[in-house]
């Protein structure tokens, strides 16, 4: 993908010095239970054209921080110190003032490009709207004006046949076209700086590597400033020149990009490295030759497995699921991998019987799920654990963890509250939490310590089979290694078979001995772990792992040089 | 709103009943409208507790040891509020008939939670023709005037005559076949949001039954707007119940004092300048909707963190020592 040079006229005339200048800035939230200190003290200045990235855990300030930049701070905050763009303070400045500033010297790029856009109105209006908005000379600007300088921005970001999709609604572009529209709407005035909050969280790794490419584009050639917000170390590795740690509200550490991540400074930084998985360490099928664990029973047996949502009224359905062939045996951890939509999840759910399947076979346990019902079903079920997603979302609110976690015994087994109670305390001691946790409710745990308590929920009957639809995902990273090390450590001593579920390569890489590359709801690829992510044979999964940026800047800049042809970029 | 902020406080059972928790983390304007809405509707209470040791007479109270009441006798010391036509006690009537119309507001707010709990709950949970059946005939008995409809039921109840219970049955049945189908739409549209969240999947997961999944999972997680509903449905419910007195398909004064009735039987009061036996039914009525509808408003706002007021950060809280 290249990007055409548009004009550079009104740069030339711009002060070099800092384009952002962060000075002792401090926020405080109000909330129900007194303030809270977001941001405690941050200092930190951008360069022109340079990418700086803000790097940190949930709840580490750095998107207050980004929101503060373009005074996007609720009514709830208070905030001191001084955030100076082109010479204006922004958090003194009149909201008249301020209006004028954003999309003019800055603008934002947000995470999910879907609903950044507004459905009602051509991507063509949304841009032109922030450049009438800005009648900088005094004069209004015409609309046919406007509409030519969205056409140009959306050249810009490299979207096809501008002149035409000018007039197409966000519903019309993929997700990785619609965040090159919004990236397109921030550079229509040519700011010299973007804050990217997030920019590539809600894509796949491939649209990723995409949009990555733009904005590296996008410095190269016009000097654009960028602040980037992220918690992946990777996006850190392949876009920054400099990084600022932060940590609950502080900035932890400052230093270059090739610098942080050969010798980190501080411990946290160290740490929070450490944490981060990196493709081809650490694999579970490291030296494994052949398929592991086939002398047990199979418990899952897809054959030509299809599962079609039905459409609307006359409209064929929707097939998640094609021809899809597999086997999982006793003891055996199966990963699978693949992007958003390429029926992974589908998978994982039929197997658990929350989803109907529609055609081939599917044998769970023994049971055939293609005339499934529920009455039917209901005893194989204590054999089945499933760890869900989100783990905030897979409690019920009302309930202690304990009644949480005693459900599945409470419906199988006739066990006496006592005996429930003392099962539940060494299930919970068994994934490394204190019994004393049953008393308290899914929002006093943090959110490891909430799939935690949901990987005990899941085995609590001792289950033969545990499907774990994407379970750290919602994690923070030094968290995810946490529980990844703690789900390795009780798949050997329970010695279940797991599915394993996920988007992300280095995890599926380093829990599974087998694994299965799903693309457009067809399997792709499967093979011992080590061996696909060494040798993909398949065109995808070439293109997946290419993809994938490694957590190492130098390492990263040979991959990009080396995957050039194959990403296409 | 995300699940950890409804329970913010797992303190003691007093502060986390609905009213209660609401006054706690209320500021400003918010805490006064909740606050003028909590006296108005304690007064309220407050007569129906003492209406026997507050009112002077009875409710069809005519005469007494020194003979028969006078009619349409302006306020005096012997009746303070003045009598009506028929004779009866103003400020007694008043005061009796908050009986009358808390009586009404538990028999029809409990009828239509009941119903209307269960109905959405099954409807929601179980779709299909089902859920299909019961929302053409909520959304059917949505189109009808809810007064006309009140009338009708209360024509079929009780062929029109009234007896103390008869009559207050009657009003409720009316007044319930009014409500259910609110209670029945919120609920159902609860219930169909939580069968999709990853709790209920889990415990089907699990192998739970759809009723456990029902009464354990969503009937908990779908009551939260509830105490809102009951205090906007009660003061509608005093406005229906008044309304059919007013039309005369009430309680007959000998029965029971309802305020409607009294307001009907004022009517040709108000042209021969007899404001009495009008203005303080009536201004009974007024605030004691007033009241439930700030108290219900201000629950409102207060459980959507978008709407609810907060002390700029900074200032010190009042009560933070206390809490």
């Amino acid at each position: 993908m290249t990007v055409n040079l548009g004009t550079m006229s009104d740069k030339s005339g711009r002060a070099v010095g800092p384009v952002l200048d962060i000075d002792g800035l401090k926020v405080t939230f109000a909330t129900d239970s007194g303030d809270v200190e977001a941001v405690r003290d941050v200092s930190l200045d951008v360069k022109p054209g340079e990418v700086l990235a803000i790097v940190g855990e949930s709840g580490s300030g750095k998107t207050v921080t980004a929101k503060t930049i373009l005074g996007l701070l609720p009514e709830t905050a208070t905030q001191s110190g001084t955030v100076v763009i082109r010479g204006h303070d922004v958090v003194s400045v009149t909201p008249a003032a301020m209006r004028q500033i954003r999309g003019r010297d800055v603008a934002m790029v947000f995470q999910e490009p879907s609903t950044a856009l507004n459905p009602v109105f051509t991507v063509g209006w949304q841009i032109a709207e922030g450049i009438r908005a800005h009648s900088a000379h005094g004069h209004r600007v015409s609309a046919k004006e406007a509409r030519k300088r969205a056409v140009d921005a959306l050249r810009k970001v490299g979207i096809p046949d501008p002149e035409v999709r000018v007039n197409y609604y966000p519903h019309q572009f993929s997700g990785g076209q619609k965040q090159r529209v919004v990236i397109a709407a921030a550079l229509a005035l040519n700011p010299g700086l973007i804050v990217a909050d997030e920019p590539t969280t809600a894509l796949d790794v491939t649209v990723q590597a995409e949009i990555l490419q733009l904005l590296r584009d996008l410095r190269d050639q016009y000097g654009t400033s960028i602040v980037l917000i992220t918690h992946n170390m990777g996006v850190v590795a392949d876009l920054a020149d400099r990084v600022v740690v932060m940590y609950q509200g502080d900035v932890v550490e400052e230093a270059s990009a090739r610098t942080l991540f050969a010798e980190p400074r501080e411990d946290y930084t160290k740490r929070l490295l450490a944490a981060v998985p990196h493709l081809g360490r650490q694999s579970a099928s490291e030296g494994v030759t052949k398929r592991l664990h086939q002398d047990g029973k199979v418990l899952v047996e897809a054959k030509n497995l299809t599962i079609e949502y039905p459409g609307r009224l006359g409209r064929p359905g929707f097939r998640a699921v094609d021809d899809v062939n597999f086997t999982l045996s006793e003891r055996e951890v199966f990963g699978l991998v693949g992007e958003s939509g390429s029926g992974k999840t589908t998978i994982g759910r039929a197997i658990a019987g929350l989803n109907r399947v529609t055609g081939g076979s599917l044998k769970v346990l023994g049971y055939e799920m293609l005339n499934f019902k529920e009455r039917t079903f209901r005893p194989l079920r204590k054999d089945i654990g499933f760890v869900f997603q989100d783990p905030a979302a897979s409690f019920n609110p009302h309930l202690s963890i304990g009644e949480c976690v005693a459900e599945p015994i409470v419906i199988h087994e006739k066990a006496s509250p006592a005996e429930t109670r003392r099962r539940v305390g060494a299930l919970l001691e068994s994934v490394q939490l204190p019994s004393s946790f049953a008393a308290r409710f899914p929002h006093e745990l943090s959110g490891g310590q909430r799939q935690r308590a949901s990987l005990a929920r899941a085995l609590a009957l001792n289950p033969r089979l545990l499907i774990a639809d994407e379970p750290t995902s919602a994690l923070d990273v030094s968290v995810q290694a946490k529980v990844l090390e703690l789900f390795r450590d009780i798949q050997e001593e329970f010695g279940f078979a797991a599915l394993f579920i996920s988007h992300d390569l280095a995890v599926v890489d380093m829990l599974s001995h087998w694994v299965g590359v799903l693309y457009k709801g067809k399997l792709v690829e499967q093979g011992i772990g080590s061996h696909v992510m060494g040798a993909p044979q398949h065109d995808y999964t070439r293109r997946l792992i290419a993809s994938l940026p490694v957590p190492d800047p130098a390492e990263q800049a040979l991959r990009r040089a080396e995957h050039r042809a194959l990403l296409g970029t | 709103m995300s699940t950890s902020e409804l329970h913010a406080s797992r303190g003691p059972i007093l502060g986390r009943l609905p009213v209660v928790s609401h006054l706690r983390k209320s500021v400003g304007l918010q805490r006064g409208m909740l606050v003028a809405g909590v006296i108005l509707t304690g007064f309220f209470l407050l007569a129906t507790a003492l209406a026997p040791l507050l009112a002077p007479y009875g409710y069809s109270q005519l005469s007494d040891n020194s003979g028969s009441f006078p009619t349409q006798q302006a306020p005096s010391a012997k009746h303070l509020l003045g009598t009506t036509v028929g004779g009866y006690d103003v400020l007694s009537r008043v005061l009796w008939g908050s009986q009358t119309a808390v009586t009404v507001i538990v028999v029809s707010v409990a009828m239509s939670l009941f119903l209307g709990v269960a109905l959405g709950l099954l409807s929601g949970y179980f779709g299909g023709w089902l859920d299909r059946i019961m929302v053409v005939i909520a959304d059917a008995i949505y189109a009808f005037p809810s007064l006309l409809l009140a009338i009708v039921m209360s024509i079929v109840i009780s062929r029109g005559q009234s007896s103390f219970w008869g009559g207050i049955l009657a009003c409720s049945f009316a007044i319930t076949v009014v409500f259910v189908p609110q209670y029945f739409r919120v609920i159902r549209a609860e219930t169909i949001r939580l069968k999709a969240e990853p709790f209920v999947e889990s415990a089907k997961v699990v192998g739970a039954s759809s009723l456990r999944i029902m009464g354990r999972h969503i009937f908990t997680n779908a009551t939260r707007t509830l105490p809102l509903m009951f205090t906007l449905n009660a003061s509608e419910a005093i406005l229906t119940l008044a309304g059919l007195g007013f039309l005369g398909f009430g309680i007959e004064p000998s029965s029971a004092s309802e305020w409607g009735f009294d307001l009907n039987k004022a009517l040709s009061d108000a042209s021969s300048g007899i404001w009495w036996t009008g203005v303080f039914p009536g201004l009974a009525i007024v605030l004691t909707v007033l009241g439930l509808t700030l108290v219900g408003e201000s629950i409102n706002d207060l459980n959507d963190p978008r709407l609810r007021g907060r002390r700029r950060a900074g200032t010190k809280q009042l009560k933070a020592g206390k809490a």
